[in-house]
């Protein structure tokens, strides 16, 4: 099974501050930190299982700059067999449905039976690509799948997470998008020295015209949702930071939850 | 004239002439050993490379010490005892044994140098070490069968229990001192033999009048004791009984370096380690040979698993059974007969995931094996290898993430690495730079560094310094988590960047000396890192202080405070201070100090440090906990601890385990610091 692996870069939240930029458009980006956004994590370790029970390849793309680079060896490292960046000036400031476009142009150079996403990006959690793209290509779509199981080269059975931690199985025709939920497995570790092996490997890089896609396609020009403004809310009523060491907290917390009757 | 008793050579035994069999037993016998080692030996053969011929003074002392001396071995009194006895039997026995071997086909045989009255004195001395020995058969099977220490059972899911093969042996060494007995008894000389051992016994009861019948069991217990001989020797390969072989090259080539790990591959350079096909242990040939070795010559005695602190509250990892079911695998893949079964992986075929993630890499187990075999080597090596197939535990694939991409497990801010500094009043922590290089580095590390409650020590050993007057700076954002768990955990690659960009730092500091608070950091840049400065633990520094009378100490002034100092791993086992910190302790004025029964080199782990904290280990109860209750059991109300994790844990422990207001838990910088007078 030829199998497509879309990932992206994201800053690393947790422990990471966030400050905006002046002109409130983005976010400070000096001291961040990136990686591999974590649903794609799992959406590759999905592929490489699938790969190794059934055969097959597993390419892995993003479209981004040189930086990228560094997420689509780590999924190597991981596994996947091919890397590729579509990468062009052009594509800056693209929104969501011209990504979609980006992709599906690349999606058809190609001949791949299964497209997977992570169910979301942990920077801007839009989760809107993957559905697009299989709009795009006119192809079915499943989103927050967490369990795959091959029927046959034609079919797929999944499951999908329904709010309440219900389970949904269906069945699904080849080729499709599907967007991975994380859980679904448990993604592997990829040592400094998995990257190492995979360093020197040649991950091609596509632009626009490679791609037979057209300026007004894609990038700003082409974007009909644009940011406008960008901000961290103030506080406000009813919300309130407990001060103290980790001890006083709790026990400020326990007394308000007693308060309010959240615990008797 | 009388008849004489003959010598077993010149009589017949079974219709066929004993020199016949005098010369097909040993002839058999040795045969079928040589073969039988010879079969033993293919793993080690295939094995990977160890170089253990260096440093040969140390290593014959060793000899002496451990296996001569039987050093280890009163450390379990009773066993250690019995053994001590039946060991140095063997020893004195064996000239016996040699002897008799060779006078079953050369009658007149005489030992080299045993010929006069040094062969009377031996006679004596080897006549009552059989009888010793064939007492302390009967004792450890007694205790074996009658008493049956805990240590020796053996789980379900390990497999039946090995009373059987241990009796067994016992009965074929007493029944060779019987027999050994019995025909120095029957050989009809009128010299008294020495009183009250076996063979005067036996001739006691044994009628002097009938020549015929001394004959006949003169020559029956020769062969008897010839063939059981044989037969023991041959049975030795297949079991932990093989240690009698075994044991003096284990020894012989142990491990001569505490704290220190094995590099990834013995005779692969740093720089090569990019060629090899995968690192750490997949395969059982991956082992060393003399990692293979410490299979064959494990003693199934239990002292490791009995001080295994993850044994003791219930986590998957018995480095007992982790030998055994290594040795019962080479068994069955390279057996003595038959054909050699293809390698596979060794994980989930002899070793779980969680086992071996399991241990705190604490050395209980290496400092009370009597043979002196190692543990953390192997399970490093281990680790290594489901490191390199991505096997990792996700919360501590977290932990590694955050220390590649930050330098601290955490996932914290480079930039927020000496926020603990801020909050201390009058005291200036200082960031090396070109304009400042101080006389002494102080080494955070992350944990120190970024956990709120740990944030004291860095506090109270800033505040110590500055107050001895010590010209010492801090990394601050330049330092680096130490990667000592880093590596013990297997991850080779991350270890190395982290500790280049250490160096760099540390070396560019000017710094004469580094002082730290952290075992842990103490043992890495010590013992992993080369070419920085010497390395010091804030207690070696601090009694230096005290007895340069840099820093005054006032009394304690509670009566009723006892303390009881617990031994880090990384301070005690893995680099030897254990008076140091309790040197510091005791010129506290009024300071009353009690030992925990587990103290100095068998001191109980907290429950581990570094990336040990974010494994979520499958165990009944905390390790903190159960050293918090023994320092109660001990009588002590303050436990004073010389490292951070060891620190956190028991703190927690002490909350787990309701002794809360009963027990409480101090780094030995924060007690100093409040005894500054």
């Amino acid at each position: 099974m030829e199998i497509l692996v879309c990932v992206k870069r994201v800053p690393d939240i947790g422990e990471n501050e966030i400050e905006i930029t002046s002109d409130g458009k983005d976010i400070k980006r000096e001291d961040l930190v990136y990686s591999v956004n974590e649903w794609d994590n799992y959406a590759v370790e999905e592929a490489i299982q699938i790969r190794d029970k059934v055969g097959g390849s597993v390419t892995v793309v993003s479209v981004g700059d040189d930086e990228w680079e560094d997420v689509l060896r780590r999924e190597m490292a991981m596994g996947a067999d091919k890397g590729v960046l579509l990468k062009d000036e052009k594509f800056d400031g693209s929104d969501g449905k011209g990504l979609a476009t980006i992709l599906k142009a690349f999606v058809e150079k190609g001949n791949y039976d299964l497209i997977l996403t992570g169910a979301q990006a942990s920077d801007d959690g839009a989760g809107q690509v993957g559905g697009m793209l299989a709009a795009l290509l006119d192809w079915p779509f499943a989103s927050l799948v967490n369990k795959i199981e091959v029927v046959d080269d034609k079919t797929l059975r999944i499951g999908r997470e329904i709010e309440g931690g219900n389970q949904e199985i269906n069945e699904i025709q080849l080729p499709c998008v599907l967007s991975i939920q994380s859980g679904i497995n448990e993604p592997r570790y990829v040592s400094l020295r998995g990257i190492r092996k995979v360093a020197s490997k040649e991950i091609p890089v596509y632009g626009c015209e490679d791609l037979g896609l057209s300026e007004d396609q894609v990038g700003e020009k082409a974007a009909k949702v644009k940011r406008i403004d960008y901000f961290i809310p103030e506080i406000g009523k009813g919300a309130e930071i407990l001060e103290g060491d980790l001890e006083e907290v709790a026990e400020k917390l326990a007394e308000l939850l007693k308060a309010k009757g959240g615990i008797k | 004239m009388m008849k004489e008793v003959l010598s077993p050579a010149y009589t017949t035994f079974l219709g066929l002439p004993g020199s016949f069999w005098g010369v097909l037993i040993p002839l058999v016998g040795i045969a079928c050993f040589l073969y039988i080692v010879a079969r033993r030996l293919i793993p080690l053969a295939k094995a990977a490379p160890d170089p253990r011929f260096d440093r040969i003074n140390l290593r014959i002392k060793n000899l002496f010490r451990y296996w001569l001396f039987q050093y280890k071995q009163p450390r379990y009194i009773v066993a250690g005892v019995i053994h001590i006895v039946i060991f140095a039997g063997f020893l004195v026995l064996s000239i016996r044994s040699i002897s008799l071997v060779i006078e079953g086909f050369y009658p007149d045989f005489v030992f080299p140098g045993l010929g006069g009255f040094l062969g009377k004195v031996y006679s004596v001395l080897k006549t009552y070490f059989a009888t010793f020995v064939f007492i302390a058969c009967i004792v450890a099977v007694i205790r074996r069968v009658v008493f049956k220490p805990e240590r020796y059972k053996v789980p379900p899911k390990y497999g039946k229990e090995h009373t059987f093969e241990a009796i067994f042996v016992l009965a074929l060494i007493g029944s060779l001192m019987v027999f050994e007995s019995l025909f120095e008894a029957s050989s009809g000389t009128k010299e008294a033999l020495p009183p009250l051992t076996l063979a005067w016994f036996f001739k006691l009861i044994l009628p002097t009048s009938s020549i015929s019948f001394l004959q006949s069991v003169h020559t029956t217990s020769y062969f008897i004791h010839d063939f059981i001989f044989f037969f023991f020797l041959c049975f030795l390969p297949f079991g932990k009984h093989f240690h009698v072989l075994t044991s003096i090259f284990n020894v012989f080539f142990m491990k001569l370096d505490r704290g220190v790990v094995k590099p990834v591959r013995y005779g692969i350079s740093e720089e090569e380690l990019d060629n090899l096909e995968y690192f750490g242990i997949k395969y059982f040939e991956d082992f060393t040979w003399k990692h293979m070795l410490d299979f064959y010559t494990c003693v199934d005695c239990g002292r490791c698993s009995d001080n295994c602190p993850a044994n003791f509250v219930g986590r998957p990892l018995s480095p007992r059974f982790l030998t055994i079911k290594s040795r019962e695998y080479m068994f069955d893949r390279f057996p003595v007969l038959g054909l050699i079964k293809p390698k596979e992986p060794v994980v989930g075929k002899i070793f779980e995931e969680d086992e071996i993630w399991s241990c705190t890499t604490c050395g209980a187990c290496e400092e009370e094996c009597p043979v002196c075999n190692e543990y953390i080597n192997k399970i490093v090596d281990l680790r290594r290898g489901l490191v390199d197939e991505g096997n990792v535990p996700q919360t501590i694939q977290k932990a590694l993430n955050a220390l590649e991409k930050r330098g601290n497990p955490y996932g914290k801010m480079e930039s927020k690495r000496l926020e603990w500094a801020k909050s201390l009043e009058g005291i200036e922590v200082k960031e090396v730079s070109k304009k400042f290089k101080p006389e002494v580095l102080y080494f955070v590390d992350s944990a120190t560094s970024y956990d709120e409650r740990l944030q004291e020590i860095a506090k109270a050993t800033a505040t110590i310094l500055t107050k001895a007057g010590v010209n010492f700076g801090v990394l601050g954002k330049k330092e680096k988590d130490s990667g000592h768990e880093v590596r013990r955990f297997g991850e080779e690659f991350l270890f190395m960047t982290l500790r280049d960009m250490n160096t760099e730092a540390i070396l560019e500091s000017g710094a004469s000396l580094i002082v730290t608070s952290d075992p842990h950091a103490y043992n890495c840049l010590k013992k992993d890192y080369s070419d920085i400065p010497p390395v010091e633990h804030i207690t070696e520094f601090i009694l230096r202080l005290i007895n340069e009378g840099k820093i005054k100490l006032k009394p304690i002034e509670q009566d009723d405070l006892v303390f009881t100092y617990h031994d880090p791993c990384y301070l005690g086992r893995h680099n030897l201070l254990y008076d140091v910190p309790r040197m510091v302790l005791d010129s506290i004025p009024n300071l009353k100090r009690v030992e925990m029964k587990r103290c100095r080199d068998r001191s109980f782990c907290c429950g581990g440090g570094g990336l040990m904290l974010f494994y979520e280990a499958e165990e009944e109860k905390r390790m903190g906990q159960v050293r918090a209750e023994m320092a109660y059991e001990a009588g002590a109300n303050v436990i004073i601890t010389a490292c951070p994790f060891c620190l956190v844990n028991i703190e927690d422990g002490i909350k787990t385990s309701g002794l809360e207001g009963k027990v409480r838990v101090m780094d030995i910088t924060e007690l100093i610091l409040q005894q500054l007078s």
